[in-house]
């Protein structure tokens, strides 16, 4: 039986013909695209093509509104202290509970080290974002509002034109994590009021160890990285080359599937969705239902654990994750899930299932013919269910 | 993935003696749903020869919490409660072929389960972790008696272990200070009771500090240097055999030099070190600590013992 990889969130496979565009890059076309001969003309041309395949899918205005960088992390990281650095009266974030580490991570160090004040915007029990209490946060004091596009966890989509309008009532700028929402939902970035955006290749059928940061033209921006006149002095280093051309192949295939990711992707995570619930008693989906990305089902089943969930799925070839305090070496369960204030009998029980383009019907049905064992086994080993009473398809929280 | 022994993975895919025991004279409910695993455990015990005869359990957890909780009442039937108390969250761990250290604390909830039952059966309340003495990591739930209690079964020397061991201080960090206090403390009371090498004790001075690399500076434009003579070089390696001593013996074992036979060093490991599966890391990290003293690689050999 073929192996069942449903954690693209997670990263996803390479696709064969983003690996055969960047072969070339590494056997013949090697140079150096900063060079005076023409190995490195030849790759300044890649790297330009590569910038305007991303520039279509993030429909920017400008090429040159593509900065590269080594991760998403590096383009939030570069993103929050570039705004501090370039607005010395401004000394505040506006964030919420629900970001990826990259962002969270450098907040919490920047309140500790550099007397930053961050605001944390909550969420309500299905990962929406408190508007109200995000405007209230925002200020003459805001130098950066950075909330994500999507949740990686949840799948749930945050409406970013709308929060970015309100960053810029206060005059403060506006970032969006959109590592998860590239390439799965469209975008037209010159009609929004975006001014920065991090995104990632491997999560869009790219290569590890390659991002993005989209600047709008005339956001000042200061590099994280000193050293060269790269990326037009924004991130000094040798361009990744491969990388980069790995990148544009991929944003140009993204741009190709966006349609078959909206709607075949969906069908098959809805009918994995319906089917587990139908089977499996005490388990809801987390976060919002309607406002998710097409790809994402986060299912929580009460009263057992992740890791066991995941072990057991692992035995039969299938591949997720989940927000349990076990898988991650933090030992700390999700705070997606905990800022949902989702019970600990249930967050702890949270699995992620990620879909992707490259995942057929016949994955679906495997899950749906394993899971129920596999949660059933689980239970009858866990003191929190009681197995004279039968599962009920209203979990005890909804 | 974690990197869970054959053994452990066995013990999750099939656990023994999992479910509810009807009539259980004795029962322990240990930890909390909000840190992630919980584990109640069911004997029944003779009430005339206080032999256990059976045990199950249930968990809430990860896979690992599952296998030491089923591999607890494998280690426990049979025994009678004397016995079993003496057994250790170790002898969990050693009895599943060992634990990724970040999840030795599953072995932990399972010493403090039997404790738990035990008293349970005796009639005497058990103290939950949230009543025994100052609850120290939110988080987890680990309060100063269990935080103690880990430290001297297991000779806990480091922060870094005392989160394996117990999870204290593994989520936010708040508790820090107070664990290091626990620590410095437990660590003086076993020094002080012969149970522990004063150096080897907690010191938050020193853990402080950045710690310089024990490693001689070489240059290839350097002078050559004068070779050692033989007796030089067994002096120093004696000597840096000497100073890992008492790290050995901390686990029980014990090291001693055999001969110096050009580059091969002949060692002789005795006491816990023999057959201890972390043997070849010994011999590895005092290959490592050797060559480092005589500026030169050389080959660390265990001899068996009796040669």
């Amino acid at each position: 039986m073929r192996p069942v990889y449903l954690d693209n969130n997670a990263t996803t496979r390479v696709d064969p013909r983003v690996v055969s565009a960047m072969t070339p890059f590494f056997t013949e076309q090697f140079g150096n695209a900063s060079s005076m001969h023409a190995f490195g003309s030849e790759v300044g041309a890649a790297l330009k093509r590569a910038r305007q395949q991303l520039q279509t899918l993030l429909g920017a205005e400008f090429d040159h509104e593509i900065v590269y960088t080594g991760s998403g992390t590096e383009a939030d990281n570069t993103v929050l202290l570039s705004a501090l650095e370039t607005q010395p009266g401004r000394d505040e974030i506006v964030t919420s509970t629900v970001e990826h580490p990259a962002v969270l991570a450098l907040c919490q160090w920047l309140q500790k080290n550099r007397g930053i004040k961050v605001h944390y915007t909550p969420v309500d029990s299905r990962g929406r974002l408190d508007i109200e209490a995000y405007r209230k946060a925002l200020g003459p004091k805001t130098a950066i509002a950075s909330i994500m596009w999507a949740n990686n966890e949840t799948g749930t989509i945050f409406p970013v034109e709308q929060l970015a309008d309100l960053a810029h009532d206060a005059g403060a700028l506006f970032h969006t994590d959109a590592v998860q929402a590239v390439g799965k939902v469209p975008m037209d970035l010159k009609t929004s009021e975006i001014d920065m955006l991090s995104l990632s290749g491997h999560k869009l059928h790219a290569p590890k160890g390659i991002g993005a940061l989209y600047v709008r033209r005339g956001v000042r921006l200061r590099p994280l990285l000193r050293g060269g006149h790269q990326e037009r002095g924004r991130r000094a280093s040798t361009e990744n080359v491969p990388g980069i051309v790995g990148l544009g192949v991929a944003a140009e295939l993204a741009l190709e599937h966006m349609h078959e990711e909206q709607t075949r992707v969906a069908a098959l995570r809805d009918r994995l969705e319906k089917g587990l619930l139908q089977r499996i008693g005490n388990a809801f989906v987390t976060g919002d239902a309607e406002n998710r990305l097409p790809n994402t089902s986060n299912i929580a089943f009460e009263f057992i654990e992740g890791e066991g969930i995941l072990l057991l799925l692992n035995k039969e070839g299938i591949a997720c994750s989940s927000g349990s305090a076990c898988t991650s070496g933090s030992l700390e369960p999700s705070h997606v899930l905990r800022a949902m204030k989702v019970p600990y009998t249930a967050a702890h029980g949270a699995i992620r299932f990620s879909l992707s383009r490259d995942n057929a019907d016949e994955d679906v049905d495997q899950v749906l013919a394993v899971m129920p064992e596999i949660v059933e086994k689980l239970r009858s080993l866990s003191p929190f269910w009681k197995s004279s009473e039968k599962a009920t398809f209203a979990p005890t929280y909804a | 993935m974690w990197d869970y022994s054959d053994k452990v993975k066995e013990y999750f895919y099939n656990p023994k003696n999992a479910g509810v025991l009807e009539d259980a004279n004795a029962v322990g409910d240990v930890g909390a749903i909000a840190c992630g695993d919980a584990l109640r455990l069911m004997l029944k015990v003779d009430p005339e020869t206080e032999v256990i005869r059976e045990a199950k359990f249930q968990t809430f957890g990860c896979g690992s919490a599952i296998a030491s909780s089923s591999a607890l009442t494998e280690l426990i039937v049979g025994k009678t409660i004397t016995e079993a108390l003496e057994l250790t969250n170790q002898d969990i761990a050693d009895f599943l072929g060992g634990l990724p250290p970040e999840k030795m604390h599953c072995s932990v909830m399972g010493y403090e389960a039997l404790r738990a039952a035990i008293a349970n059966f005796k009639g005497d309340t058990w103290h939950d972790d949230h009543e025994e003495g100052a609850l120290l990591c939110k988080c987890f739930g680990a309060d100063e008696g269990m935080v103690e209690r880990a430290i001297r079964v297991n000779k806990l020397t480091t922060m870094e272990q005392v989160t394996q061991f117990t999870k204290a201080v593994g989520s936010c960090g708040t508790c820090v200070e107070s664990v290091e206090a626990v620590l410095v403390k437990v660590n003086a009371q076993m020094v002080e009771a012969g149970e522990l090498d004063a150096a080897l004790a907690f010191d938050p001075a020193r853990a402080a500090l950045p710690q310089r690399r024990d490693r001689v500076k070489s240059s290839p434009l350097a002078a050559p240097k004068k070779e050692m003579t033989l007796l030089q070089r067994i002096r120093l390696i004696e000597g840096a055999i000497e100073e890992l001593r008492p790290y050995l013996k901390a686990d029980g074992g014990d090291c001693e030099l055999v001969d110096v036979d050009g580059d091969r060093v002949l060692v002789r490991l005795s006491g816990a070190c023999v057959g201890c599966q972390a043997a070849t890391v010994t011999i590895g990290g005092i290959q490592e600590r050797l060559a480092a003293k005589i500026g030169r690689p050389l080959r660390v050999i265990p001899v068996p013992t009796g040669h």
